[in-house]
C-alpha cells in the first residue's frame, strides 16, 4: 500500500563513465534503492535509463559502485565482485523484446529452464503461457504474432527463471492503452505472488502515472526526483516532469457506482462532495481510483451550460488567473482545484476575475483513469 | 587466416609438400604414427585442401555470426544460458544461410583447385588425380571430347553452386558474406 515503508530489495549504487556518440563523456552516478513492485525509471531518452539497467543485469560493468539483491551483492567493485548476467537472476526485457525468431512461443518461454527435468519445464511453460495468455499461439514464431502478443512472450520468457528483479526497458511502446494496461494487469498479477522489484523504464508521459505507485526520475544520469508519481507531478520546480507528465489535474477518487451499460462509471473526488462521471475502468464500487486530466482539456463557463454533450458540470470559484506567455491558467475551487488552461481571448470574453463564480466543464472521456491497485 | 587467400596455390602446395615429405615435421609425425608418408596420398591432398579451402569457408561464417543482433546474446545470457549454449541454440540456427554459402563456396572452390593439388597430390590416377588435373591431361594428349566433357561437368556443377547460395541468401533478409555483390 502507498504510504507503506518497504524493504529495500534491490540497491543500487553506480558510476559508469563512456563515450557518448558525440565524442563527449556520459557519466551516470545513480543511487537507488528499489522496493517490490513497480518502480518507473522515468526520463529523456539520454538521461541513462538503459545504461543503468544493464548494470543492473550485469551486461555493463560500472567503474564503481555496488548492487546488491536482497543481501546478495551482485556487483561490489571495493570487494571485486561480478557476477555474469548467468548467474544474476535478473530478468531482463528489452525494448527491442529480442525474442528467438526460430524457436516457436513455446520454445522462447521455456529456454531460460532449458536444465530442468522434461515434465516439470512443461508444465512451467504452461503456467507462464496461461498468465500472460498466449497459449493458443504456442506452436508460432515471433514473426508470426501480433506486437501485443509478442511483449507477453518477452514478459513470459524472462520471468520464467523465477527471478529476483525484473527490468523492463520501454517494452509496451507502440501499443494501444487500453492493451497496454491489459498486459501490465496481467503483470501486477504475476508480481502479487512473486513480490520482486520490477524497474520499468519509460520515457512517456502518459505510462508514469498510469503504472507505478513509485516514480524515479533521471536526468544528465543523475536522480532528479523519487517518489510516488502524484507528488512529483505536482511540485511545480520539476519543470521538465510537469511536462512530462502532461496532466496537471489529479484526483483521488472513490468509485461510487458502475454504469456497465454506458460505459462509464460514478466517483466522487476525494475529501470533496464532488461527483463526476469518468470511462469505466478495472474497478468495483467503494475502490479507490486516480483520475487526470489535462488543463487544456477543461472548459470554463460563465453560466450552466446547457445543450452540451459534455457529462460534468461543477460549480466553482476562481482562485487565481495568471497569464503564462499565450496561455491563461486559471485555478478553480469547486470542492476540489482544478487548473484550466484557456486562451487569452477566451479569458478576456468570460471576463474572469478572481473570486468570480465559473463552471467547470468536463468531457467523461477527458478523466483518464489511472491504476493505483496497491499490488 | 587470410594468408591462403593471396597466396599463390602453388606457393602453398610446395611447403605443404615439403612438410608432408618424409623428412617434412609433418610426414614425420604422420610416418610414425600410420607407418606410411603423407605426400602423394588422399589424405595428405585432403590435409593440403583443408588449409586451402578454410579461409573461404570461415569469412562467410564470421560474417554470418556477427551478424546475430547483439540483444539477443545478450537475452540468451540473461536467462542464464552461458557461452555454448547461446551458440549453438541462438548463433547457429540464425547462420543458416551462411554455413550453406562456406560449404558451397569450399566445396566449389577445392574442386576447382589445381596448382596446390597437384605439388602435393602428385596426379596419381585414381588415387590423387582431381577432375581438374584430369581435364589438364586430356588436353594436354590431345582428347578435347574427353575434356570437353569434364568441363561442361564443372560448369553444369558450377551453376549449381551458384544457385543453391543464391537460394540460401534470398530467404534471409540479413546481409550474409558472399563474394559476389548482393544485387
Amino acid at each position: 500500500m502507498a504510504g507503506e515503508v518497504s524493504k529495500a530489495e534491490l540497491a543500487v549504487k553506480v558510476s559508469v563513465v563512456r563515450h557518448g556518440p558525440g565524442g563527449g563523456l556520459f557519466a551516470l552516478d545513480v543511487a537507488l534503492d528499489v522496493p517490490s513492485g513497480i518502480t518507473i525509471l522515468f526520463g529523456p531518452s539520454g538521461s541513462g535509463k538503459s545504461t543503468l539497467l544493464d548494470c543492473i543485469a550485469g551486461l555493463l560493468r560500472p567503474e564503481a559502485g555496488t548492487i546488491a539483491i536482497g543481501e546478495d551483492p551482485v556487483f561490489d567493485s571495493g570487494k571485486r565482485i561480478d557476477l555474469p548476467p548467468q548467474h544474476r537472476r535478473v530478468a531482463y526485457v528489452f525494448q527491442s523484446l529480442a525474442l528467438f525468431p526460430k524457436m516457436t512461443v513455446e520454445e522462447n518461454v521455456g529456454y531460460g529452464i532449458a536444465n530442468m527435468p522434461k515434465f516439470e519445464r512443461s508444465a512451467r511453460v504452461c503456467e507462464l503461457l496461461r498468465a500472460f495468455r498466449v497459449e493458443e499461439i504456442r506452436k508460432r514464431r515471433p514473426g508470426e504474432i501480433s506486437g501485443g502478443e509478442q511483449q507477453r512472450v518477452a514478459l513470459a520468457r524472462s520471468l520464467i527463471t523465477l527471478p529476483r528483479v525484473l527490468l523492463l526497458d520501454e517494452p509496451l511502446t507502440g501499443l494501444e492503452a487500453g492493451l497496454k494496461a491489459s498486459i501490465v494487469d496481467d503483470l501486477r498479477i504475476w508480481n502479487a505472488a512473486q513480490k520482486i522489484p520490477i524497474l520499468y523504464v519509460t520515457h512517456s508521459r502518459g505510462e508514469v502515472d498510469a503504472l507505478g505507485e513509485r516514480v524515479v526520475v533521471l536526468d544528465h544520469g543523475r536522480v532528479i526526483s523519487e517518489g510516488v508519481p502524484h507528488e512529483i507531478l505536482d511540485a511545480p520546480r520539476r519543470e521538465t516532469l510537469a511536462q512530462a507528465a502532461g496532466f496537471e489535474n489529479l484526483f483521488d477518487a472513490r468509485v461510487l457506482e458502475l454504469r456497465e451499460a454506458d460505459g462509464v462509471m460514478g466517483v466522487r473526488l476525494a475529501d470533496s462532495t464532488t461527483e463526476i462521471e469518468v470511462p469505466l475502468g478495472y474497478a468495483a464500487p467503494n475502490d479507490r481510483v486516480r483520475i487526470a486530466v489535462r488543463a487544456g482539456d477543461i472548459l470554463l463557463a460563465s453560466q450552466r451550460p446547457v445543450g452540451l454533450s459534455a457529462r460534468n458540470f461543477l460549480e466553482g470559484r476562481i482562485v487565481s488567473i495568471k497569464q503564462v506567455s499565450r496561455l491563461v491558467v486559471v485555478v478553480v475551487e469547486a470542492g476540489v482545484t482544478f487548473t484550466a488552461h484557456i486562451t487569452p481571448s477566451a479569458a478576456r470574453s468570460l471576463e474572469l476575475a478572481i473570486g468570480k463564480p465559473i463552471w467547470v466543464v468536463l468531457k467523461t472521456h477527458s478523466c483518464h483513469l489511472v491504476s493505483d491497485s496497491p499490488v | 587466416m587470410a594468408l591462403p587467400l593471396v597466396l599463390p596455390p602453388t606457393v602453398l602446395g610446395f611447403y605443404m609438400l615439403v612438410a608432408m615429405g618424409t623428412r617434412g615435421p609433418l610426414g614425420k609425425i604422420w610416418q610414425a604414427a600410420f607407418g606410411h608418408g603423407l605426400a602423394f596420398t588422399f589424405t595428405g591432398l585432403v590435409i593440403a585442401s583443408v588449409l586451402y579451402s578454410l579461409p573461404f569457408a570461415v569469412q562467410p561464417l564470421v560474417a554470418s555470426f556477427e551478424s546475430v543482433d547483439r540483444k539477443l546474446l545478450d537475452a540468451s545470457a540473461v536467462l542464464g544460458a552461458g557461452t555454448l549454449r547461446t551458440f549453438h541454440r541462438v548463433i547457429l540456427p540464425m547462420s543458416v544461410p551462411g554455413i550453406i554459402t562456406a560449404l558451397v563456396l569450399s566445396f566449389a572452390h577445392t574442386l576447382g583447385e589445381f596448382g596446390g593439388v597437384l605439388m602435393v597430390g602428385g596426379n596419381l590416377a585414381g588415387v590423387t588425380r582431381t577432375v581438374s588435373i584430369d581435364i589438364y591431361d586430356h588436353v594436354q594428349s590431345l582428347q578435347y571430347a574427353e575434356a570437353n566433357r569434364m568441363a561442361v561437368i564443372l560448369l553444369v556443377f558450377s551453376f549449381a553452386v551458384l544457385s543453391v547460395v543464391y537460394g540460401a541468401n534470398r530467404r534471409t533478409r540479413r546481409r550474409v558474406w558472399s563474394p559476389w555483390p548482393a544485387r
